[in-house]
This record gives structure tokens, C-alpha cells and sequence, in this order.
């Protein structure tokens, strides 16, 4: 149930709407205030008994209730004093221009464009509730993609055209060549990624744009199958699959932050203010890679054979060196 | 009862926006339906918060003296100026974007704030296209507890304090900041501001502070020093720029990485090149070149060339 505040505050919309949409249907007006129907109905009500001050039947506003819940058409009239919304408070200018702002950093040519001048106008629009945002009060970094990959990508995803990728996989240290489908572009974690049916793996698949070394546009539409349906990436970028391998490791203090970086599966305070963590290894290439550049300061306790491997490529890797020492 | 209070409110808003000058909190008592009936007490108290929550909202009722010769007779009213939100005309494709953006903030209280400014721009009558770039998800979650109150610190320019933990130190301090703004970095946030105990910028990463941040003092008491731009504070957390140049071995089809920045690659001998890897610090460039294993062996400087060899035989459990 609404509280007086925010119905108040929806009323100070709601108004300027119905006179702009006059004969409005109640459940498209609800979808796009976000609320029940019948919540519109009550805020209907409400608004029946507002009006002008020492309101005599003549001051209020006019309603056909009658109109709303039968046919579930909304007409609104002798409401002239509200015509327009109330101007956007601080924190929803700064919201919805930051919003605007990340936007932009992965939109591309004419769309890009339009994305400027909106925020050009709306700051002025915003007036003094921007001017808190004065150099930018809230800013998200988008890591950049260079300009020629982000433009062909989004002319990709405009044209529904495949592409073709050369893409470069650090977790196991391997360029690869590939088609893709493309189905959209994801901004998370401030890196923009492109999510598409990979026709090499068959299977959808998130490509950081800042790792596409080289992008094509092919002359053939782009089809992902039906199976092909966009991930759920609302628990984050990384989502262990519990068939990975559960590894167990020592981060002395140096390497503490790998526990803050990665997702684990638990954490535990050792002695000499190290920790010992459990995580979900998708690729023990990755883990090795990972304690090769922690340098000590990382050590895996379990599965033992696989700490041992890695103490071995060390090894390996300090005999071509033999001869400098 | 919350739909009696609603409508107390609204009335309360149209009369002091219609009226053309202040007008007297008897003469709003008498007209506005809901507080005829009270108490003087009742009704006092009802009034203040009323004001209180409408002000909440960003609607600015102003006070004044209702007559020059009479000054001890104060009223209030709306400026309509102030009260509407201006005139904005956007072109199809400018509004069309504005869809995109509701979309944007995966944080409850952002994408609230977001949709709220949306509707209003609705309201007044702009026309926004779900459809546009709909295949353009640009996603910003915060999960950390020490973000909604410090986005309203900012937002209000309210001072703060809060206790920080230092990256692997285990007591934290206590901190006194004025926040300038709140900023994003690889998915991680960040506040800004001028630090009041040590009289300079800082920066401090919020998943470091507790979610018990507080508040000190009235809203508005700093300004932002002209000319700050928090956007460039930031790009102190990224790398610093190349100074110098390492060689390194690389394995063909090996070290990615190392290879897409490298100055210049030269064929080495077989299966081999030899890459010119620009740095700026020995020491995060030995942490890649160890990763590498095998399939990278550094040939110089020798700052480099150390801290690969100190990282490789720790790992290998030989003694240096």
C-alpha cells in the first residue's frame, strides 16, 4: 500500500499526464506509473476531492469515475493550475544523467549523438538540481573499446548481421578465431561486453569488446537459434557452476585481495593474518596463471596435485634462465 | 487515512501555488480541507510536517512577510517558476533514449529515482520509445551497505563519517569527509571529497567502509571547489602511463596479452619472438610475465628481470 508521500508525489504526475493523454486506458496508465490499476483508481479518487482553495463544487477536479471503472478510460479536466510536472529533484536528475552518461560510452555514431543532446538538454532542463552534478557528481567509468570494433559491433547489432572475431582469451593465454551471432550489448562491472551465439563453441557467449582484437562484419544475418536465450547476469559477471572445481587456497597478506576480487565460496582468517578461501575453478589454466603472478604469496592446499603442477611450470620456467645465473 | 492525508496535501500544494502572494497559515487552516477540525496544537504540528514532507519531495514552499508595512505577518508560498519543470522539447531519437536509461541502474533506490525523473519528462508530455537500442543493456548495480548513504550525502552535500578499513590493514580508522561525489570503477565504488581530519583529497573505496556511515551536521554545508571534476580524480585508479621498455621471449601463439600492447614484436629464434613491452612499474609487469610460465622469459631491465625470478622461485620452493 502507498503511503501518502509517494502517492502525492505520483499525483503531481499523474495530473500533467492525463491532460496530455486525455481519454488514457486505467491499466496502461498503471504499467507506465507502475502501479495496480486499482491503485490508479484510488489515486482517481483522491485526486476527486482536490482543488482549488475553499474548493465549491465548481473548484475541484473533474473526474468521470464513473468512465474509469467501468470502461477504464480515464477523462481529467478543470486541473489547469497543474499542467506541468514538478521539476526533477537532485536525486533524480543526478540519477537519471549518470544513467544517461554510462549510456552513451557504449552507444556508437548517430546514436551516440542523440544520447548527447539529450543530456545537453536536460541538464538545462535540471536547472539547479544538475548543478550539484557539476563536474559530475557520480560518474561510472566504462572501460573504452576503440572506436572501429565498438562501431562495427553496434552496427552488427542494428543490421542483425554476424560477425567475425579475433578474440583474445587471457585466462588461457590463446587468440581465437570465431563467428558470431550478435544478440546485445552489455555494460557490467564497467567493462562492455557482447553477448552472441558463438557458431565455435554453440552456445551464447560474452565477449569483453576490449579484448576483440579484430572485428569483421560478414555479408550473412545474424541467427542465433532459439535455444539461444540471454544470460541472467543480475548475480554478476562470474557465475561458478557447481561442476567446476572447488580449489582451496592461502592467501598471505599480500594476496588478501584476491578474496574481495574473485566470488569464493568461503573465506576463513588464518594464522599470520593470511586467509584461507575455497573457490569454484572453471579452468585450473586460469588458477595457475593466477598463482605464477601472486608469486608465493598464493598457495593452493588442495587438490594437492594441483598445487604440485604448478610448483613444477615454475620450475620449468626458471630453467630457461640457467644460463644467466 | 493515508488517502485523507494525500488529498490534505495536495490541496495544500494548489493553494500556495495559485495564490498570488503569501498566504497566512490562518487563512491556509481555514481553506485547505483536513485541518479545519484540529487543535491548535494538532493542527501546528500537522502543518510542519506536512511542510516537511512536501519539501521532501523537492517542492519548494518559500516564507515570507505578506505585507511590507506589517513584517510580523508571515505567509508562504509556491513559486510557480521554481515549482514546474521547465520547458524541454526533445527530438524523437533524443527521447527515444530516455527508455534505455530507466533501464540502466540495477539499485533499488536509483532506478526508482531514474523511472520517477522518466515519468515526470512523461508528464510534460515526452514521448519515450522501449524499443530504441533495445538491444543496449548498459548495467550499474551497487551492492555495497555504504551507498545509499553516501549517493545522498552527495546529492544534499551533507558531511559524513565513517569508519575505513586500509587494504590488509586490520583496524580501521574513523574518517570525517565532505563528499564531492560517488564514482565507479570496474564495478567497484568509489567516494570522493575533501577529507576534514587531514585537510586534502581523498578517495576511499566503499566496500572498505562500514555500512554504518553518518552524518554530520545540515544538508548543504560545503560547496564543491570550482573546477573539481571527479572524472579525473578517478583516472588515478588507473595504470599510470608507460615510462620504460622490457624485452621479453614470448612463445608463438603465447602471451596474448603482452603481445597486443607490445611496442614492436621481432622474430626470434625458432617458435620464438622477441616483444618490446612498454611499463611503468617492474613490478606489476614481472607479476604478468610470471604468470605466463614457460611460455615468457624476460631478458631485461634487470629490476624486471628480478622480480619475475623472486615470483618464480618462490612458487617453484627454490631458495633465491
Amino acid at each position: 500500500m502507498s503511503n501518502a508521500r509517494d502517492q502525492v508525489q505520483r499525483l503531481l504526475a499523474l495530473v500533467p499526464y492525463l491532460r496530455e493523454n486525455d481519454g488514457a486506458r486505467v491499466d496502461d496508465v498503471a504499467a507506465e506509473f507502475g502501479v495496480r490499476p486499482r491503485q490508479i483508481i484510488a489515486d482517481l479518487k483522491v485526486l476527486w476531492f482536490c482543488g482549488l482553495p475553499g474548493a465549491q463544487m465548481g473548484d475541484l477536479i473533474e473526474i468521470d469515475i464513473d468512465a474509469a471503472e467501468g470502461e477504464g478510460v480515464i477523462h481529467l479536466n478543470n486541473a489547469d493550475y497543474l499542467a506541468r510536472p514538478l521539476r526533477l529533484a537532485a536525486d533524480e536528475a543526478l540519477a537519471l544523467l549518470t544513467a544517461l552518461r554510462t549510456l552513451r560510452e557504449v552507444t556508437a555514431g548517430q546514436d551516440r549523438d542523440a544520447v548527447d543532446r539529450a543530456i545537453t538538454k536536460l541538464e538545462t532542463a535540471a536547472g539547479e538540481a544538475a548543478a550539484a552534478g557539476e563536474g559530475a557528481a557520480a560518474h561510472v567509468h566504462v572501460e573504452p573499446a576503440a572506436p572501429e570494433i565498438a562501431e562495427t559491433v553496434n552496427r552488427a547489432l542494428a543490421g542483425q548481421r554476424r560477425l567475425h572475431l579475433t578474440y583474445d582469451v587471457p585466462s588461457r593465454d590463446e587468440t581465437t578465431e570465431r563467428d558470431v551471432d550478435p544478440m546485445r550489448l552489455v555494460v557490467s562491472e564497467g567493462r562492455t561486453y557482447l553477448e552472441a551465439w558463438c557458431r565455435l563453441a554453440e552456445d551464447v557467449r560474452l565477449f569483453r569488446l576490449d579484448r576483440i582484437a579484430a572485428v569483421k562484419l560478414l555479408d550473412l544475418p545474424s541467427e542465433p537459434p532459439p535455444e539461444a536465450t540471454p544470460r541472467d547476469l543480475s548475480n554478476g559477471m562470474f557465475q561458478p557452476s557447481e561442476h567446476d572445481l572447488l580449489a582451496t587456497i592461502r592467501l598471505a597478506p599480500p594476496a588478501r585481495w584476491v578474496a574481495e576480487y574473485y566470488p569464493t565460496e568461503s573465506v576463513k582468517e588464518a594464522a599470520g593474518n593470511s586467509l584461507i578461501i575455497k573457490l569454484r575453478v572453471a579452468d585450473t589454466a586460469w588458477l595457475q596463471r593466477l598463482v605464477l603472478r601472486l608469486g608465493g604469496a598464493a598457495t593452493v592446499l588442495e587438490p594437492a596435485d594441483l598445487g604440485d603442477q604448478i610448483a613444477t611450470t615454475a620450475r620449468e620456467a626458471l630453467t630457461a634462465y640457467d644460463d644467466q645465473l | 487515512m493515508s488517502a485523507r492525508k494525500s488529498e490534505r496535501l495536495l490541496n495544500l500544494v494548489i493553494c500556495l501555488l495559485v495564490a498570488r502572494t503569501y498566504v497566512t497559515k490562518e487563512r491556509i487552516r481555514e481553506v485547505v480541507e483536513g485541518y479545519a477540525g484540529q487543535t491548535d496544537d494538532a493542527f501546528e504540528k500537522m502543518f510542519e510536517r506536512d511542510k516537511d514532507e512536501l519539501r521532501d519531495l523537492g517542492i519548494p514552499i518559500e516564507m515570507g512577510t505578506i505585507d511590507k508595512f506589517f513584517s510580523d505577518e508571515v505567509g508562504y508560498r509556491i513559486r510557480r517558476d521554481v515549482f514546474e519543470l521547465p520547458e524541454v522539447h526533445l527530438e524523437p531519437d533524443e527521447a527515444a533514449v530516455l527508455g534505455v536509461a530507466a533501464r540502466v541502474w540495477q539499485h533499488a533506490s536509483l532506478a526508482e529515482a531514474t523511472t520517477s525523473a522518466v515519468l515526470k519528462l512523461k508528464a510534460a508530455g515526452i514521448q519515450t520509445d522501449q524499443s530504441a537500442l533495445s538491444a543496449i543493456e548498459p548495467h550499474v548495480g551497487a551492492s555495497e551497505p555504504a551507498f545509499d548513504p553516501l549517493w545522498s550525502a552527495v546529492v544534499s552535500r551533507t558531511v559524513v563519517r565513517f569508519e575505513h578499513r586500509r587494504s590488509g590493514a586490520a583496524e580501521s580508522t574513523m574518517r570525517t569527509l565532505e563528499p564531492w561525489g560517488i564514482v565507479s570503477w570496474h564495478g567497484r565504488w568509489y567516494v570522493v571529497g575533501r577529507d576534514r581530519d587531514r585537510q586534502a583529497t581523498r578517495m576511499f573505496r566503499l566496500s572498505r567502509i562500514g555500512g554504518n556511515v553518518k552524518t554530520v551536521g545540515r544538508a548543504g554545508a560545503f560547496t564543491v571547489p570550482e573546477g573539481t571534476d571527479i572524472r579525473s580524480l578517478v583516472s588515478e585508479l588507473a595504470p599510470p602511463r608507460p615510462t620504460s621498455e622490457a624485452k621479453v621471449r614470448a612463445r608463438a601463439g603465447c602471451c596474448v596479452s603482452l603481445r597486443r600492447r607490445a611496442n614492436a614484436i621481432e622474430p626470434y629464434e625458432d617458435g620464438w619472438d622477441l616483444l618490446h613491452v612498454p611499463y611503468a612499474d617492474s613490478e606489476v609487469l614481472a607479476e604478468e610475465i610470471a604468470s605466463c610460465g614457460p611460455d615468457a622469459v624476460v631478458e631485461g631491465p634487470g629490476d624486471v628481470l628480478d622480480g619475475v625470478l623472486r615470483r618464480l622461485r618462490s612458487v617453484a620452493g627454490v631458495p633465491g
